[in-house]
């Protein structure tokens, strides 16, 4: 119906001209619309990282990593807790949440039955997890792991709560990675006598595994750009030492931005962009290894 | 193992011996406990807020907290009228979605229907960078660059803080969102119903307005439901550059505090644990996670319900 009644009105204006190659204006009209609005979002981009990297250049030396944060002078303060805070955080994220979030995507992709009602709710379950918002993970963080279950407010209940923050985004790019792989391989290693693991194990995840690092490394960059839960956990004091142990209190560097964009004076703001350029690099590394990794290593089936 | 190797071997009775193999059942079981972390996840996230939220109604009246425009619970005499918060909430969010929805559309229109394979290839990743912005990154934008920017075009006055500048920003970090998911929905509609449409005659902008749009509809408006989800619950650039003192207002131009960044400020306060203000966070948490699951829930009946099956 719809397309009957809108080729009526393109058609109805002028003579039948079948030969006709003009472009109507409105068409022209659209595009540039079209393209305007990506425009937009270009520019802000190229505008925000322009002004962050503009503002932030003249304290981006290594004071900013050899010094610790300092409230009453900024002209010497660094970041060194926050860089190292954020480097434990996210070995300690990747180490809980990667092997849980294969797992558990291995579990859904080659035992699950789908037409068992308990399968199709923990399917449910993790789609709704990935749209809660991470504020609420920080409420989790502070309620649960760091005073029900008593792990207080270090290291590693920053870790915990980053980590199943993102394994819902572990769960789906590492089921996709394992539902690439084609049936025809699972049925020749079973069919060779191996068991069911042994197919998983020997054939599915080495196939799969440039596809899960891939998504692995793009949760991890989501984590460590985190800062809402950690704000809950009461990490956003000024911290002057590394973590030594799982347990210390720890900052990290997009708290520490939050923390210096809350400071009144202006060589705060300063700072806060340099350490955004060295949140957004280290970003940009892991981003450049996960598309590496994924148009080198994946395979075409 | 027999019932789980049913998809690969079908039916018939195994040829070999059928010793149990305790292995794989004990890689089962992990494979398991693995999966229910995410279940444990949500039934942790429903404690966290449960308790907290029944003691916090055993003090202030239900009546007292959804009615009420009074809101100001770190002050004393305390006041819990959550609207104020919730308008704001709103507010932001829908200043986010008026930038959001017809950018994003247009990008995903654009990205389906119109780029070469060249020029996906260059504006698809950028669209992932602006995805992978930290939002502390976007506040601190709103707050020192766009609100000045702001104040120098606007004919009225801004607080240093405010509303507009917030939902400004939220928008443009939920374009991608919108914008890949409307472009996933926009992708399935098969060729044949834009070469029908190309066949009689309707040019470029017809089919993708009049044909692609409404096939991909149910997938556009979850892409649309969902970017409001993650607008409603943004917490690092509305308390940077919005959030503050809570009144009850509707006005862009002044600072107000939503729900996730009063979460954000009272949880990282010094309130005393156990403290009515402690159990406000919980309740306005667990108000935050009923409207965001609602949504979620929605978003994803609609797809289901609404969608035109091709074939």
């Amino acid at each position: 119906m719809t397309v009957l009644t809108s080729i009526g009105k393109a058609a109805s204006p002028g003579p039948r001209q079948l030969a006709g190659r003009r472009r109507p204006v409105r068409e022209t009209v659209f595009l540039i619309a079209l393209q305007f609005s990506l425009v937009i979002a270009i520019a802000f981009l190229a505008v925000l990282l322009a002004y962050v990297i503009s503002k932030g250049w003249a304290r981006l030396d290594p004071r900013l990593w050899e010094n610790m944060p300092s409230i009453r002078r900024p002209e010497n303060a660094g970041a060194q807790s926050a860089i190292v805070g954020t480097i434990y955080l996210m070995g300690l994220t990747a180490l809980f949440v990667i092997p849980t979030g294969v797992l558990a995507a291995i579990y859904l992709e080659e035992y699950a039955d789908r037409d068992k009602w308990y399968n199709r709710l923990l399917e449910l379950n993790i789609q709704n997890l990935a749209g809660i918002p991470s504020i609420v993970y920080g409420i989790l963080g502070l309620g649960i792991i760091a005073r029900v279950i008593g792990l207080g407010f270090g290291l590693i209940t920053g870790a915990l709560t980053l980590a199943l923050l993102v394994l819902p985004v572990v769960i789906i790019s590492a089921r996709e990675a394992i539902r690439a792989v084609p049936p025809s391989i699972r049925e020749g290693s079973l069919a060779l006598g191996a068991t069911q693991w042994q197919t998983i194990y020997r054939q599915v995840l080495p196939s799969s595994i440039p596809g899960i690092a891939t998504g692995s490394i793009l949760a991890l960059s989501r984590a460590i750009g985190e800062a809402a839960p950690l704000v809950m956990l009461g990490a956003a004091t000024f911290v002057a030492f590394n973590p030594e142990s799982l347990t210390d209190g720890f900052t990290a560097l997009p708290l520490q931005i939050y923390n210096w964009i809350g400071q009144s004076r202006p060589e705060f703001g300063v700072l806060a962009s340099s350490a955004i350029v060295v949140l957004l690099a280290l970003l940009l590394v892991m981003n450049s290894v996960a598309i590496l990794l994924r148009n080198r290593y994946q395979k075409r089936w | 193992m027999a019932s789980t190797s049913k998809a690969t071997v079908p039916g018939g009775p195994s040829l070999g011996r059928s010793r149990p193999r305790y292995g794989e059942l004990i890689i089962k079981v992990i494979l398991v406990l693995a999966a229910a972390v995410s279940v444990a996840t949500t039934i942790g996230i429903v404690a966290a807020l449960l308790e907290p939220t029944i003691e916090f109604f055993g003090t202030v009246s239900v009546v007292e907290f959804f009615t009420s425009i009074e809101w100001g619970p770190l002050f004393s005499p305390p006041s819990f009228g959550v609207l104020p918060i919730v308008v704001a909430t709103l507010l932001v969010t829908i200043i986010a979605m008026i930038v959001a929805i017809p950018l994003g559309l247009a990008a995903a229109i654009y990205l389906s229907e119109y780029a070469k394979p060249r020029v996906r290839k260059i504006i698809k990743p950028v669209l992932e960078v602006l995805a992978g912005i930290p939002t502390v990154v976007f506040g601190f934008f709103a707050l020192t660059f766009v609100t000045p920017l702001l104040r120098d075009f606007l004919p009225f006055t801004l607080d240093y803080r405010n509303a507009l500048s917030g939902g400004l920003v939220v928008g443009v970090m939920i374009i991608p969102t919108v914008a890949s998911l409307a472009e996933d929905a926009m992708s399935a509609v098969p060729n044949s119903l834009r070469e029908g449409a190309y066949a009689l005659a309707s040019s470029r902008m017809i089919v993708s307005l009049r044909v692609v749009l409404p096939a991909a509809l149910s997938g556009i408006i979850a892409a649309i439901i969902l970017a409001f989800s993650r607008a409603i619950g943004e917490t690092m650039i509305v308390v940077i550059a919005t959030g503050g003192r809570s009144i009850f207002t509707m006005n862009p131009a002044r600072e107000m505090d939503t729900m996730a960044s009063f979460i954000a400020r009272a949880g990282s306060g010094d309130v005393p644990v156990g403290s009515i203000e402690y159990k406000t966070i919980f309740a306005v948490g667990a108000l935050l996670f009923i409207m965001t699951f609602l949504m979620n829930y929605v978003s994803a009946k609609v797809v289901r319900r609404y969608r035109e099956a091709y074939e």
